[in-house]
């Protein structure tokens, strides 16, 4: 292949000096397989690669929220021979449709009339250097019609989707309570902030194993889901399976920034690339990639509990609202795992839940670790904290009172019949947790909170069967074990865990495991590197695959291929009509307690100590699940505090990092993680999903803990130093809308 | 403009208006790639190069400013084909995930040890505190640094 390789061979000497000194490769934190390439700077990510005749493309963009294009004019002043213009008609001319695959055929590649919202991308551009295609956009003048837009849920009339989880009676179980608290939650805006920006190159061909170039496009990005956008790819650009490459670069973090917006990228990489003839690099800066980018679905829950004077919980009826933005991406999957976890991990005999996700004109909504259950759990986990203060008891023993044990139902009438760690996690970050430290300075007032939370591993209900997930393990000629899918390492750790699955399977060293590269060229389709089950329901196939190659090894030679597709046990019922059943295979366990402290004179908030106990089933590599935690912990708590998104006329306002606020090496509390492993039966080794569980808990437990140091509650996400301030005036309205 | 600096330890010549960042000096001239870009506004760290030993967001310095003086980049840091201490350490304990803030990190790390080789964690922080990282929540990587103290 004359592409380059986003990654080279691993230094696999120092490998056999490192990490082989046991017969086990599950359960070691083995150095990382991309550990060499990323510490010498050799990695190679997707604006590293030297593309010789490549041009320089760029996307022009809508500067209104709402309306439709009257005109768009190239100026005549302008010598356009140098640059190529890509608009909508050329995605029609190629025979392709305009469209971004998703769940809705509801966006447009590029909008040919109709504008939605701010940034919505209209026209491309590419050119052979920078300085050319700065003027040629300086060039382009579009004219429009513009239309009031909808920019707040109250307004909202369009609804994506909604939801009903029934669970017994809530309003008989209404009338049977002694007490029932009515409190309203706000979650606001999030970036994922990947430090690196997206990007893609487009090639106007493909090239066969033996490097001839034939039809159609390769694209190479940063991205997590290299089948979303081969999917995405055919359709706009009419292309079939085959003509369709798609080549993971190495990915400077995902987050779920890069599970959808990445085919929008390459989508409009490859029109440049087709109508250029020559291939194009599209890489957005940070600015755009702020400006642009698909955020944290923001929304309002209502939760209204029901309980006995001892505490008994009785029912649950919570109300959920999303805001979609302008297109539907991926929101009716974020809110069915918001609905699915808003119940928070606790019992209650009846449950209601109503969850909608609505249109507005801001930019789209889209994937973000955690999808949905940072949102639900926030309002469930602060929920406790209400019912207890209303009752007069501490909230730890509530939660013990409410907490799931094997046996009991979840709001979807699941059972849970293995791997239940709730009490477990509890109790460890209980005894793990620091002594209480009292406030060195009088305007500083120190406290704690606590949070429980759960999180499903895999696709939700009956989406992993669906998917049906493909991996091959293979033994080469050359005599080396060889694991094929389409799973990405976006930092979290696939190219090291899952050759450690296999090689414990197949009971052979780490070193003679490798890991093809993600090019949908190569690899079966895994599906997509998101919802925690890259560890879980992917390593779950790449352990049977290993498995049944080693006993065939036993009896047949080289080279030889297994391959493995997902099947459903069939324990596992789910029913998408009811939202009644199995929500989840098997759910990951988390409780942390917060230490902070709240500067009364300026309002700000800091985070000094924060312990969260987890139970993921089994860590295949400690070091790197204690990663995943402590990450998806510091993020959570960026959400709960400094990271706000201003927006103004339907355009976020902080669209630069100067502006736009994430948790530096001096903001981050010291963070520690106690592993406690109760494996479940049907994971790799009994490992469960880790990825997204770490960003449920910190924001309610900051919450509780702003509230133990200065007593008043927030209800909302992010307490900025100026809410905190507000609200410790009494100036900001709480969630009953009462002063206080 | 023509600019004398020495990279890495060895001297260099290169031709470039005098105006280009030294970040697309080292990435697009010299192809020196593990210098990332992450912002371009000097407020991520991803660029950082140390400059006569002290951190740089290489995005803000212009190819100018390096004349006459010595510039080490990521690519610098292993020596004789053999990781340096804080290269192993970033690998053992978890301190690099996606990678893309590593090398930035890694030379800011590298230059408080040379300037403070035994610094407390509190100094680490406030050392790497130009450097984002969204991945780790830092914590492994002040480890890491911890470790490779004198």
């Amino acid at each position: 292949m004359r592409f380059p390789r986003p990654t080279g061979r691993i230094l696999l000497q120092y490998y056999r000096t490192m990490s082989c000194s046991s017969d086990t490769a599950v359960g070691r934190s083995i150095p990382r397989r991309d550990g060499v390439e990323k510490v010498t700077g050799r990695a190679r990510y997707t604006d590293d690669l030297v593309v010789p005749g490549a041009w320089y493309g760029r996307t022009i963009r809508s500067t209104v929220a709402c309306g439709t294009i009257r005109a768009i004019t190239l100026d005549p002043a302008f010598d356009w021979s140098r640059v190529v213009v890509v608009s909508a008609d050329d995605i029609a001319m190629g025979g392709g449709e305009n469209v971004v695959q998703l769940i809705r055929d509801d966006q447009p590649a590029l909008a040919q009339r109709a504008i939605r919202h701010q940034e919505e991308p209209i026209l491309l551009l590419a050119a052979a250097d920078k300085t050319t295609l700065e003027t040629a956009a300086g060039h382009v003048h579009i004219m429009y019609d513009p239309a009031e837009p909808v920019l707040d849920l109250g307004r909202a009339t369009e609804t994506y989707t909604t939801i009903e989880i029934v669970k017994g009676d809530v309003a008989a179980a209404r009338r049977q309570a002694d007490v029932v608290v009515e409190r309203t939650f706000r979650v606001g805006l999030q970036e994922q902030l990947y430090i690196e920006p997206q990007g893609a190159i487009a090639y106007p061909y493909r090239e066969t194993s033996n490097g001839k170039r034939e039809a159609g496009v390769t694209v190479i990005g940063s991205l997590q889901c290299p089948y979303y956008v081969h999917r995405a790819l055919k359709r706009a650009l009419a292309l079939s399976d085959e003509q369709a490459v798609v080549i993971q670069a190495e990915t400077g973090g995902g987050f779920g920034g890069k599970e959808e917006y990445p085919s929008l990228v390459a989508i409009h990489a490859a029109l440049l690339a087709r109508k250029a003839g020559r291939p194009v690099r599209l890489v957005y800066d940070r600015h755009e990639d702020l400006a642009a980018t698909t955020k944290r679905h923001p929304g309002v829950i209502t939760h209204r509990t029901a309980v006995r004077r001892d505490g008994t919980l009785l029912a649950q009826d919570i109300e959920i609202v999303l805001d979609g933005g302008a297109y539907c991406t991926l929101t009716p999957v974020v809110l069915s795992r918001a609905a699915i976890h808003a119940a928070g991990p606790y019992s209650c005999p009846n449950v209601r839940i109503r969850a909608r996700a609505l249109a507005t004109n801001t930019p789209p909504n889209g994937a973000f670790r955690g999808f949905g259950a940072p949102q639900s759990l926030f309002a469930a986990e602060l929920m406790v904290e209400h019912v207890a203060e209303r009752l007069g008891v501490p909230s730890v023993e509530l939660r013990r009172k409410w907490l799931l044990r094997v046996g009991d139902t979840t709001a979807t009438g699941q059972k849970l019949s293995e791997s239940v760690s709730a009490e477990q996690v509890l109790d460890a970050a209980l005894r793990g947790a620091p002594p209480v430290r009292p406030s060195a300075r009088p305007t500083v007032r120190r406290g704690r909170g606590l949070s429980l939370v759960f999180h499903g591993s895999g696709f939700t209900g009956s989406g992993e069967k669906k998917l049906s997930g493909r991996v091959a393990v293979e033994f080469t000629a050359a005599g080396e074990y060889r694991i094929l899918s389409a799973s990405t390492e976006i930092g979290q750790g696939t190219k090291t865990i899952f050759c450690q699955i296999a090689a414990e399977a197949l009971g052979v060293s780490l070193e003679r495991v490798t890991l093809a590269p993600q090019d949908t060229s190569l690899v079966p389709d895994s599906g997509p590197t998101v919802a925690s089950r890259t560890a879980m329901i992917v390593g779950g196939l790449i352990r049977d695959a290993a498995l049944e190659l080693r006993t065939r090894l036993a009896r047949e030679r080289a080279p030889l291929r297994v391959e493995k597709t997902y099947i459903q046990a069939d324990t596992i019922h789910w029913d998408d009509q009811t939202y009644r059943g199995d929500a989840y295979p098997v759910y990951a366990w988390a409780c942390t307690i917060v230490d902070l402290e709240v500067d009364t004179d300026t309002g700000e908030v800091r985070v000094t100590d924060l312990v969260t106990a987890v139970d993921c089933g089994k860590a295949i590599h400690p070091v790197m699940a204690e990663g995943q935690i402590e990450g998806g912990n510091l993020q959570a708590v960026g959400w709960a505090t400094i990271e706000e998104i201003k927006m103004k006329d339907g355009r976020y306002v902080n669209d630069r990092l100067a502006t736009y606020l994430i948790p530096t090496a001096l903001d981050a509390p010291r963070i520690r993680t106690i592993l406690v492993e109760n494996p479940y039966s049907r994971g790799p080794f009994g490992a469960k999903g880790i990825g997204e569980l770490p960003m449920d808990g910190a924001a309610p437990a900051v919450i509780a803990a702003i509230h133990d140091a200065t007593g008043v509650w927030l209800d909302e996400v992010p307490a900025t130093a100026e809410k905190v301030l507000e609200a410790l005036h009494g100036k900001r309205e709480t969630g009953n809308g009462m002063r206080r | 403009m023509t600019v004398r600096f020495t990279l890495n330890g060895s001297p260099l010549t290169v031709d470039v208006p005098g105006s280009s960042r030294l970040l697309d000096v080292l990435r697009e001239d010299l192809h020196l790639t593990g210098t990332k870009e992450g912002c371009g506004e000097g407020e991520c760290g991803a660029c950082s190069v140390l400059i006569d030993g002290e951190v740089v967001n290489s995005c803000l310095v212009a190819a100018g400013q390096v004349e006459g003086r010595e510039v080490l980049t990521i690519e610098g840091l292993a020596q004789g084909g053999e990781l340096s201490p804080l290269q192993r350490a970033f690998i053992e304990r978890g301190a690099a995930q996606c990678g893309i803030c590593t090398p930035g990190m890694l030379l800011a790390a590298h230059a408080l040890l040379q300037g403070n080789p035994r610094p407390s964690a509190d100094e680490v922080r406030v050392a790497l505190a130009g450097n984002l990282c969204r991945c780790t929540g830092y914590t492994k990587i002040i480890d890491a640094v911890l470790a490779c103290r004198a």
